[in-house]
């Protein structure tokens, strides 16, 4: 999807600035020069997305070994592939909700108040963004695992040991940590292009504070909070490092596709699942873009 | 119409946290119903000053903000009653005409159909009957802010408040808009309070102007003793064009030497220099001229032409000459100055009659 959006972009941007420097006479000779600018980007797009996409679109269609029909159509029609699907679409959905909720609350605060020690707090924050999934996956362990600090505290405290990192929770809570950084940082983007006078203009007019909240600064950052949302919605639907530190035994779509490709080598079923997995991370990003009007990046 | 509230402000100052004063301590006191326009350059503190009276800005402390005889310092925006209307509109995006026009309306919790008669009623008033469902993007600069006049007064508020409204505007819409606004004004009578840069737009609106330079009123009046008896160099200079001639010297029967002749101005003997308009010199035949001087530039105003005279000072004296005659450029040329229209700021400050200066 990346090579796409940024295949797209080039495209664009190419055709545009030809048009712009030559006149009606030079027109057809720049946009020669210009098809022939983009075919390394073309064949780039054929070579490493169009061809294997094509290829997994047309795998997906095979029979799928352990049921005996087709790959999609047995998706479709099993239970654990629906609850895997189920399972992902609802996690991802409820850490992108939840990470817009309290990000977005704090993204604003930060973007409104200075503080000494903002800036430092603000690289704190933003800092998950650096690690990698592995990484997310173990600190999850390290809170919330057989030996983590919630067991040991619960241990000592009630004589029981709470664990939750091998479980929808321990995903939901990682894929959170690497949701916030991104939302906060976008939302703080999209506070300072807030007209202040829009703001003035209600209170003016009588409006509380929550009203000015409801009226004015939600809608005015809605966009960039439905384009983030889609972005940790995609992030988590696709992510595969924290979950399979968290567990290979989680239903999740992508270490259902990790399992039928290595374990089973049921390649039609990971073909089918990974073309599932990328319509469901496309579509919400395009229905988000949109929504907000705005372009996006896709998932890293 | 709510009946409409005097503006009393008592040694309101205003110095941000890094320091800058942005206003000095000043007294300032506004009719009931009356139009003060507050004119000045970007960072004269004509801005800040709207702010402490709309309350989206605090005076220092020891600032006092009277709204009749209520004190509101402590009041915020919302709980002060004005209308307020912006340079860039400031209109709700995502609400249409007539959402933006009811905002206010809804938050004071009218019933809908008294809602719907007042929308109406002020869309009639700023002539934008039939738009109430447009969306605000829909709209042209003109239209736009003439939305926000109406869900300014859509409230009825006890005051009017303009932030350079008609600054985004071009030329044509501007003149138009501003003739419109004052005749609302005179309709509402209501207590308004205009912050601009253009000095027409103040003498069109304001009853009285107060010229604020450096975070100080520099000279506060109506927009004749503004213009014809401006009370420094600033002042005058600011509003419209002005000619400082040098006084050389000086003669008998109070005649004074300027370069290129001698003017009779008794009441200005003494002075280092006098000020004249443009439009009060008047062409004459170089042998009854007062003074003489050779034109270096014209140039052509519509309505009028200024000449640039050079009478052999440092800067070219300003003349307007009627626009259908012509002038070479080196063409020597009579003037004469009436004793009446020769004036100098500080004169014109121990002149006027009613004094009001600010405090600082």
């Amino acid at each position: 999807m990346t090579t796409v959006s940024q295949w797209r972009l080039r495209a664009g941007a190419a055709s545009s600035s030809a048009k712009a420097a030559a006149g009606p006479a030079g027109t057809r000779r720049q946009q020669r020069l210009a098809l022939l600018a983009l075919a390394p980007a073309l064949t780039m797009f054929c070579a490493f997305w169009l061809l294997p996409f094509a290829r997994l679109v047309l795998m997906g269609a095979e029979i799928d070994r352990g049921s005996g029909i087709s790959a999609y159509l047995a998706i479709l029609t099993h239970r654990q592939y629906l609850i895997s699907l189920a399972a992902t679409l609802g996690v991802s959905l409820v850490v992108s909700i939840t990470a817009v909720g309290i990000a977005g609350l704090a993204g604003f605060f930060l973007a409104r108040h200075c503080f000494p020690g903002k800036a430092a707090l603000v690289a704190i924050l933003t800092f998950p963004l650096a690690f990698p999934g592995v990484v997310v996956g173990f600190l999850v362990i390290m809170l919330g695992g057989r030996q983590g600090i919630l067991a040991q505290l619960s241990q000592w405290l009630f004589d029981e040991r709470w664990i939750f990192a091998y479980s929808l929770t321990g995903l939901f809570v990682g894929y959170l940590y690497f949701s916030i950084p991104r939302v906060i940082t976008t939302v703080m983007a999209a506070c300072e292009t807030l007209d202040r006078s829009l703001e003035e203009a209600a209170r003016s007019l009588g409006a509380d504070t929550w009203r000015v909240t409801r009226d004015v600064i939600v809608p005015g950052i809605a966009p960039a909070l439905l384009s983030t949302g889609a972005i940790c919605f995609a992030t988590s639907m696709g992510a595969f490092g924290t979950a399979f530190t968290l567990g290979t035994r989680m239903s999740i779509l992508p270490l259902n596709i990790y399992g039928e490709f290595t374990n089973y080598a049921n390649f039609a079923m990971a073909a089918a699942l990974s073309v599932v997995l990328g319509l469901i991370t496309w579509l919400a990003l395009s229905i988000a873009r949109k929504l907000a009007g705005s372009s996006l990046g896709a998932p890293a | 119409m709510t009946s409409s509230v005097s503006i009393t402000l008592e040694r309101c100052g205003r110095t941000f946290a890094n320091g800058h004063t942005a206003l000095h301590p000043l007294d300032l006191s506004i009719a009931a119903g009356e139009t003060l326009v507050l004119l000045g350059p970007s960072g004269c503190g004509k801005t800040t000053t709207l702010r402490i009276i709309s309350g989206l800005e605090s005076p220092d402390a020891g600032g006092r903000v009277r709204f009749g005889e209520r004190d509101v310092t402590q009041r915020p925006i919302e709980k002060r009653d004005v209308g307020m209307v912006f340079q860039n509109y400031a209109l709700f995006p995502n609400m249409s005409v007539a959402d933006n026009i009811a905002y206010g309306l809804k938050i004071q919790r009218l019933p809908a159909t008294e809602i719907r008669q007042r929308v109406d009623e002020v869309m009639a008033m700023v002539d934008l009957q039939g738009f109430g469902e447009r969306r605000i993007d829909a709209l042209s600069g003109g239209q736009k802010q003439r939305v926000a006049l109406a869900r300014a007064i859509a409230v009825r508020p006890k005051v009017l408040l303009f932030d350079e409204p008609l600054a985004a505007l071009d030329a044509k819409l501007r003149d138009r808009l501003r003739i419109e606004i004052g005749q609302l004004l005179r309709e509402l009578n209501i207590t308004a309070v205009y912050v601009t840069h253009d000095q027409a737009e103040a003498m069109a609106l304001g009853d009285r102007i107060a010229v604020m330079q450096a975070g100080r009123i520099a000279q506060l009046g109506t927009p004749q003793e503004i213009y014809h008896r401006p009370s420094s160099a600033f002042v005058a200079d600011f509003i419209g064009a002005v000619n400082r001639l040098e006084v050389i010297g000086s003669r008998p029967q109070g005649r004074l030497v300027v370069h290129g002749g001698e003017l009779h101005g008794p009441h200005l003997s003494g002075l280092p220099s006098i000020y004249c308009r443009p439009e009060d010199i008047q062409i004459v035949e170089t042998n009854v001229a007062a003074i003489q001087g050779c034109v270096i530039q014209s140039v052509f105003l519509g309505q009028t032409q200024r000449l640039m005279v050079d009478t052999g000072s440092s800067t070219p004296l300003q003349v307007d000459a009627p626009s259908r005659e012509h002038w070479r450029v080196g063409e020597v040329i009579g003037l004469t100055i009436p004793p009446e229209v020769l004036f100098h700021p500080e004169q014109c400050n121990s002149q006027r009659d009613v004094q009001e200066v600010a405090h600082g």
